[in-house]
């Protein structure tokens, strides 16, 4: 079902990574909120065609390889309310992922 | 009561879906320049007799008929039955085919399970992705700016909103679906249950449980017949 990516994967289910924190104009499948973000990878969710070029009719190939990251609330919004051991986890495409650097908290 | 005049004034013109950086049209303007288009493309085709009336017709129906009965379904089965339950958390689309659920889009659903310690609840911030194949379509506040803006920074005010308030030891996990995955929340078996038919249990679980708005609650008739 899922093309192949002709990579192999940067990341593992337990490493920790940050959300490349640009702005490039077009589609782009990642939420502002999340970009410079750091969490922890959950899952590897498989490859699948860049949506960001499905977008404009390309065929997405190579396929990008796809992770779930498990983010802190408090650590994407310094004012939340609500106890620090909320979560949230998002798919995020491997072209958006770096590893996280040291100093990230 | 017109969603799209509501919209348009709003918004103070007709076109917002033209502006790259507005997105605004996927809460509720069906109308717009897109599907518009569509149904141009859809009316030569036929005319063409390269697709048939009847055949988008039929697709349509089998879009619409898609319901959260078969959610329930599942949801069932895996309360009373542990080792499915078990299947259903580490492949989803090979436990519920066991059930004759064979939707494709299934290959990329993943079921997350609620209990004493972890509530979950679903968003798409990016768009309005939701399990169709396993709940039908969204209800329209799930495609709503605020649900989709507020659930992923403010969870727990938006779920008391829908009458759920969880504790503080409970951790909420939101489940912002933004890309190829498709999430469905097992909810935790309500108490009173023990004994009913899977049939009966699969009756309690909702469209807003298996998203995580809510939870499933045994009617206070049924309690009272028990």
């Amino acid at each position: 079902m899922s093309p192949a990516a002709v990579s192999p994967r940067r990341f593992a289910p337990g490493d920790r990574v940050t959300v490349a924190h640009t702005h490039p104009p077009g589609h782009r499948r990642i939420p502002y909120y999340i970009r410079g973000k750091s969490g922890l990878v959950e899952r590897y969710c498989g490859a699948f065609p860049n949506p960001e070029e499905l977008a404009y009719g390309f065929d997405g190939l190579p396929a990008r390889h796809l992770y779930r990251v498990r983010f802190q609330q408090t650590d994407i919004w310094p004012a939340y309310t609500g106890p620090a051991h909320d979560t949230l986890d998002l798919e995020v495409y491997e072209h958006w992922l770096r590893p996280a650097e040291e100093d990230a908290s | 009561m017109n969603d799209k005049a509501v919209h348009q004034h709003a918004e103070g013109h007709a076109h917002a879906i033209l502006r790259w950086s507005d997105d605004s049209a996927h809460d509720i303007d069906e109308t717009a320049r897109y599907p518009l288009m569509t149904e141009a493309i859809r009316q030569i085709l036929v005319e063409k007799g390269l697709i048939s009336a009847d055949a988008v017709r039929r697709l349509i129906e089998q879009m619409d008929a898609r319901s959260d009965v078969t959610g329930g379904t599942i949801v069932a089965r895996a309360w009373v039955d542990a080792a499915f339950k078990e299947r259903l958390l580490a492949n989803a689309k090979e436990a519920i085919a066991e059930l004759g659920i064979s939707e494709v889009d299934a290959a990329h659903l993943i079921v997350v399970e609620n209990t004493e310690t972890v509530h979950n609840v679903v968003v798409c911030t990016l768009c309005s992705c939701y399990p169709r194949m396993v709940l039908g379509m969204p209800p329209e506040w799930y495609k709503s700016k605020a649900y989709r803006s507020r659930v992923v920074r403010e969870p727990r005010a938006v779920l008391k909103e829908f009458g759920t308030e969880l504790a503080d030891t409970v951790t909420v996990r939101v489940h912002d679906s933004n890309a190829d995955m498709r999430y469905l929340v097992l909810p935790m078996r309500p108490l009173g249950t023990e004994g009913w038919s899977e049939d009966a249990l699969a009756h309690l679980v909702t469209r807003d449980c298996m998203v995580g708005v809510t939870v499933p609650r045994v009617p206070a008739k049924a309690h009272a017949v028990e």
